[in-house]
């Protein structure tokens, strides 16, 4: 490992991408040859750092670990000579002390407990010796040196590591049953194809530590007995597609791929594939089909991918966070593994929080916390103070849970009897202003798209459930129409192939449950009260609060308000397209929703 | 991605190549087809039936898988593709106005494609930055926390 007194890592987070984070990354080569110390520096690339829409492009120098936000390429001279050749911190760049960015790495949020996402921005994902030099491939070392397959196999099992794409079965079983399974090859494969809407952890790990997925692969195959393995990621994701690509020609070339791994004999390779924009896939046959080059369609189980998987050959399929999970299981032990989390539920779980909370994006907590915990003290509360109404958890098709869930230990079955899931470890965060109703189309509307097709109740079901939720919304809805989603809730549940269709109802039957009232509100009184649905809601002007201030009229983008100046305004409802511009820009907030 | 338009003969000889340096095995069909998308803009009938020669697949299958996926298109798009993120995170953080604000801006609905050929509307799945939704993305560039707005001014920015 050559030696440098400084490392500088930029942030190739899509969002610095956009903003120029490869021109930032050029400029500081040519800056460092031009100053002569580009033996001494090193400019690497590293996964998201701080909050790169009103930070980026950023980056961090090590090992001071001082935190440069918003940088140009105009200011990296400047900035060159300050921190390498004067030995300063640049002042004006900086916005964030190195304590803080402590808790941001070493000492994570409140409640937060790190073992996938440990070496997320502070390695160089684009360096094997990076991550090696924190243990890496020392898991895979002992397990081919000094472990039989089936000893791996129970320590996993004794772990309690269950599969973090959702489905929650033992891991170690699942390899239990490829190992037993009769045919050759027997194939690896994990699951990147992350396509609920929200959950990007996945994104994250491959993007950042991309070799603790590929140890934890080359163990399983181990295990399992396989000598080929895919990586079936989403081109949605292209930097985690080239970050992988870069992970696997390295570990080849350092002999932890390919043939006769670390001199064992043991041989085993592996393959990214890549996704063409198709939710499904995510579902284990479908993601099959699409590797053999066809439609991904899911079929029906049994056959279990166990016995007749890829090309029907025995196949062991996990999630990105499964796999990542193993080499610290192996170096730890499964006591340690067992002794995080909860119950049936072990070690820790991603979330992606998103919606209404202060404090978006990924955390990584134990299981058996509870939701309360997550939202309010890892994610800082609702924001702007409002009050929570809802929170859905697990992807587009897991329930949205009310209030008296907040108290809910965060586990497989908790979720499971709660009437949600844990799916991906998407959580949508939802305010006292969100309808309900909206929501509920709003997921069925992206089921519905996303349905392959094959099943007829997703296909149709989803179809006829989302005509009625529009229906709803734009205040026709009918009195038999609430027995009539449940019927269908029911249906498409029962008689789906796959998780999509069996899920896909979900949203619509937790809200059926817990917010039936706006249901109601909604299809009797045609009345929306979380004043969402524009066909139930009128714009008005509050007589006494209005100045005349002419504000409103003169941005109406279709000429509905009238009145003269310092006089009260009137909004004409037959012209109004309740487009809310008005509602936003009164200064004297004499608006309302009605 | 600037498409650049290509002859038939071009596109045959430039789908031969593809499939001399991938193989001809079926699992490369979807890598193939992805090529093709990226340097055409689009699968056109042609590269399915050269295709079709060239991998010993029929030209029903590989439409059937073309038309399947999201990402390739079996028509033609515009120079530029705007896609917009249609997921949960980005609809409850205000994206159902950016998308009002995108269609009327331009005129198209989803799946459209402008009659200059200047712009292709299309909505896209969850792109995973979702902590600064709402999202739009025209070609490669990433737009986050758009609002309704900003939108008309986002558009000046291509020709």
């Amino acid at each position: 490992m050559a030696y440098f007194r400084s490392h500088v890592l930029i942030s190739i987070d899509p969002v610095c991408v956009q903003k120029g984070a490869y021109d930032l990354i050029r400029a500081f080569q040519d800056e460092l040859v031009k100053q002569g110390l580009i033996d001494e520096i090193e400019v690497l690339e590293t996964a998201r750092i701080g909050n790169p829409e009103t930070e980026g492009p950023d980056l961090i120098v090590y090992p001071e670990g001082v935190h440069y936000t918003n940088i140009t390429v105009k200011d990296v001279p400047y900035l060159v000579e300050e921190q390498f050749l004067k030995g300063r911190v640049a002042e004006q760049f900086v916005q964030e002390t190195k304590q803080t960015l402590d808790e941001e790495f070493s000492a994570p949020r409140a409640k937060e407990v790190r073992v996938i996402l440990k070496n997320i921005g502070e390695i160089d994902p684009l360096n094997i010796e990076d991550y090696i030099a924190r243990d890496g491939y020392m898991a895979l070392g002992k397990v081919l040196t000094e472990m039989t397959p089936e000893e791996t196999i129970q320590v996993v099992l004794d772990s309690g590591l269950r599969g973090r794409g959702g489905a929650g079965f033992p891991t170690g079983l699942k390899w239990k049953f490829i190992r037993a399974a009769e045919g050759e090859p027997k194939y690896m494969i994990c699951n990147a194809d992350e396509g609920d809407p929200g959950a990007f952890a996945n994104r994250r790990v491959l993007e950042g530590d991309p070799h603790s997925v590929i140890e934890g692969m080359i163990i399983g195959a181990y295990a399992a007995g396989s000598s080929q393995g895919y990586i079936y990621c989403r081109a949605e994701y292209p930097i985690a597609v080239q970050t992988l690509k870069v992970a696997i020609e390295q570990a080849r070339s350092l002999g932890l791929l390919g043939e006769n791994i670390l001199g064992t004999g043991f041989s085993f390779d592996l393959e990214v594939r890549m996704g063409a924009g198709a939710f499904v896939c995510g579902e284990e046959t479908a993601l099959m089909a699409s590797i053999e080059g066809k439609r991904g369609e899911p079929r029906p189980r049994p056959p279990f991918p166990a016995q007749k998987g890829l090309w029907q050959k025995p196949s062991n399929i996990n999630n990105v966070e499964t796999y990542s999970n193993v080499p610290q299981i192996i170096l730890n032990g499964a006591a340690w593994f067992a002794s995080l989390g909860y119950e049936k539920s072990k070690g820790t779980k991603t979330f992606s929080m998103a919606g209404d909370v202060k404090n978006t994006g990924l955390i990584e907590v134990p299981f058996g916390i509870t939701l309360r915990e997550i939202i309010y003290d890892v994610g800082g509360g609702i924001k702007e103070d409002k009050a929570f109404k809802a929170v859905q958890t697990g992807g587009p098709m897991g329930g949205c849970l009310p209030e008296k869930y907040l108290d809910l230990p965060m586990d497989y079955e908790a979720l499971g009897k709660a009437g949600s899931i844990l799916g991906s470890g998407g959580l949508v965060v939802m305010d006292e202003d969100t309808c309900m109703v909206d929501i509920a189309r709003f997921f069925m509307e992206f089921t519905q798209d996303e349905s392959c097709g094959k099943c007829t109740p997703c296909r149709v079901g989803t179809r006829r459930i989302l005509e009625i939720l529009t229906r709803i919304c734009d205040g026709k809805g009918r009195p038999d129409d609430i027995d009539t989603l449940r019927y269908l809730c029911e249906e498409i549940n029962e008689n789906s192939l796959c998780g999509l269709g069996k899920g896909a109802p979900n949203p619509v039957k937790s809200t059926l449950e817990h917010f039936l009232d706006e249901y109601e509100a909604h299809i009797y009184e045609k009345r929306c009260p979380a004043k969402v649905c524009k066909s139930l809601i009128r714009f008005e002007i509050i007589d006494g609060d209005c100045t005349g201030c002419t504000l409103c009229a003169r941005n109406c983008p279709v000429q509905a308000i009238s009145g003269e100046r310092r006089q009260t305004h009137v909004i004409d409802p037959d012209i109004c397209i309740k487009c809310g511009i008005c509602e936003q820009l009164c200064p004297y907030d004499a608006i309302e929703i009605v | 991605m600037p498409v650049e338009v290509k002859g038939e003969q071009d596109v045959r000889s430039f789908v031969r190549t593809l499939v001399k340096e991938q193989g001809s095995e079926k699992a490369e069909l979807i890598p193939i087809l992805h090529q093709i998308n990226h340097e055409m803009g689009y699968i056109s009938d042609e590269a399915i039936q050269e295709l079709s020669e060239r991998m010993q697949i029929p030209a029903s299958h590989i439409f059937s898988v073309a038309t399947f996926y999201r990402m390739l298109s079996t028509e033609p798009r515009g120079r530029h593709v705007i896609q917009f993120c249609e997921s949960a995170p980005c609809h409850v953080a205000g994206g159902r106005q950016v998308w009002q604000s995108l269609q009327k801006e331009l005129g198209l609905t989803n799946g459209e494609t402008s009659a200059d050929e200047k712009w292709t509307l299309i909505t896209t799945s969850c792109l995973g930055v979702c902590g600064i939704g709402p999202v739009v993305i025209v070609d490669h560039d990433i737009y986050g926390n758009v609002t309704p707005d900003q939108v008309p001014t986002l558009l000046k920015n291509y020709d």
